[in-house]
């Protein structure tokens, strides 16, 4: 099939946007319209990932920070999966849980701050819990939707030539959901990755939102800046990351049509 | 007299209220093709559900001897699978692996696709799909293959083709075929026999005997003969059969 080669543009323009950006950033904060103090320079945030990275600090924040994450998102894919799977097949499971599925989805994970603090104390395990509540929800209804929305002529055919049982769903179910699967890790993922910084802002002790708090606690508004850009580079890490899955051969239908 | 692969007596099938099918008698022969046409609505695919032991009739009853493939409408390949993994499916009970991969290699090059095998099914077009399709239900031994208007996703010229790439296929494999379509020229230029099916509650109402060898030309006297018939049976043909250029005008201006 087609192969397709990395353009020059691909990362040419954005490289072109991040430099208009930055000279921008620059002029507005040398022209003194905003007080210095509340408006960082771009130089005094390069200094500060500097200062940062000679530390060694920012390293055990970024390490922390995706330990969460991986370990929250982990569990609630793990778990919320397989419930998806069972509300989308099941009728009456699906008639006894979706109104509560749906009742958590509605409900911001922040608002679980004050029980994580009180449940967990303060560390990994109350962020992980906030991250999970964050995923395995949305997880659980768009699997669910996935399955619902299978058409009934891949059943019957795998019926036909005799699937049935774990057969049905390794062959057939799963894979059929695959696309639409990879999709829901990469906006959960990206979910998840908000919340953490909310979580460890309020019950961290480290890890890259507790960065952004002790830089404000410090009034070290450049170091508020160096957490933001390096929690976006993760972010879209993260995504080109997961992104890679929509490569797999057999689910590649899932894109090309 | 043939042996009876198929015997439907007197079946019915209602849904609530909705007589769908009353009271119809089929008898299919091994060895022969079938064609069912009948105006839209008018419960073909009910019938295929019933044919395939998807459904159970309301009343009547079905004996069935053999084992039956279902080819569907659109694609009915699975697109996760490549073309090879869902020709598979059809030799499940092959056990021995080599002989397995015989068979493919004998079905890849019945269908003409050979070095195909490895492709999913997006990357081949319509008429490739469906022939892998056919592949997949004609692998194994199975005695009946019901196939639901299978070529209607097609257009016009490969619909065409597939018609001669299937009289083929039947030619190498012999199977007892049930056509179910909406497509007059298809049951025309395939079918021994091709059913008329009046509208809801289906019956059947016009039986027309082709014995014409196959591959047929559509063009063919004996085709295009049994074209009018069910035109005719099916109220699509004020004219007749003899119907002159002249006669079609007069009827027309009219």
């Amino acid at each position: 099939m087609k192969s397709k080669k990395i353009q020059p543009r691909s990362y040419l323009y954005p490289l072109g946007v991040a430099v208009i950006g930055i000279a921008l950033w620059a002029a507005l904060s040398a022209s003194g319209v905003f007080p210095h103090s509340s408006f960082p320079a771009p130089m005094e945030v390069a200094a500060g990932i500097q200062d940062e990275v000679k530390q060694g600090r920012m390293f055990q924040d970024i390490i922390a920070s995706l330990f969460r994450v991986t370990t929250g998102f982990l569990l609630a894919v793990v778990l919320g999966i397989p419930l998806g799977l069972v509300i989308g097949l099941h009728g009456g499971s699906k008639a006894a849980l979706l109104p509560f599925v749906n009742f958590f989805r509605s409900l911001s994970p922040l608002a679980w701050i004050p029980f994580a603090i009180l449940w967990f104390g303060v560390g990994d395990v109350p962020s992980i819990f906030l991250i999970f509540m964050s995923v395995f929800f949305p997880v659980v209804v768009s699997t669910m939707a996935a399955v619902s929305s299978i058409p009934s002529v891949h059943f019957r055919v795998a019926r036909d030539y005799g699937l049935r049982g774990v057969e049905m769903l390794t062959q057939v179910t799963i894979p059929a959901i695959m696309p639409q699967i990879i999709t829901t890790l990469r906006v959960t993922a990206g979910l998840a990755w908000l919340v953490v910084v909310a979580a460890e802002m309020i019950a961290g002790r480290d890890g890259l939102g507790f960065l952004i708090w002790d830089a404000r606690n410090g009034l070290r508004n450049d170091l508020v800046v160096v957490g933001m850009v390096v929690i976006g580079l993760i972010g879209i890490g993260i995504d080109r990351i997961l992104m890679q899955m929509t490569r797999i051969p057999s689910v590649r239908w899932g894109y090309e049509r | 007299m043939r042996d009876s692969l198929l015997r439907l007596t007197r079946v019915s099938r209602s849904f609530g209220p909705v007589d769908v099918l009353d009271a119809l008698t089929l008898d299919i022969h091994r060895g022969e093709f079938v064609a069912v046409v009948g105006p839209s609505g008018c419960g073909k695919t009910t019938l295929l559900n019933l044919l395939s032991g998807y459904d159970k009739p309301s009343s009547g009853t079905i004996a069935r001897s053999g084992t039956v493939r279902m080819v569907y409408q659109q694609s009915g390949l699975f697109p996760w699978k490549t073309a090879e993994e869902n020709v598979r499916l059809g030799l499940r009970h092959v056990t021995d692996e080599a002989e397995k991969k015989r068979q493919i290699r004998q079905l890849f090059g019945l269908i003409g696709l050979e070095g195909f095998g490895g492709h999913y099914p997006h990357q081949l077009s319509g008429g490739m799909q469906q022939r892998v399709e056919l592949a997949r239900a004609l692998a194994g031994d199975s005695d009946l293959l019901l196939m639901d208007e299978p070529f209607s996703a097609l257009d016009y010229i490969t619909r065409l083709k597939m018609r001669g790439e299937l009289a083929r296929l039947l030619h190498e494999r012999p199977r007892t075929v049930v056509l179910v379509t909406h497509d007059i020229e298809e049951a025309a230029q395939l079918a021994d026999r091709v059913f008329v099916l009046s509208g809801r509650p289906a019956q059947v109402r016009r039986e027309i005997h082709i014995s014409l060898e196959r591959p047929r030309d559509i063009t063919h006297p004996e085709v295009v003969n049994a074209m009018h018939t069910v035109l005719a049976e099916l109220g699509l043909e004020k004219n007749g059969m003899q119907a002159a250029p002249s006669a079609v005008l007069s009827g027309g201006i009219v």
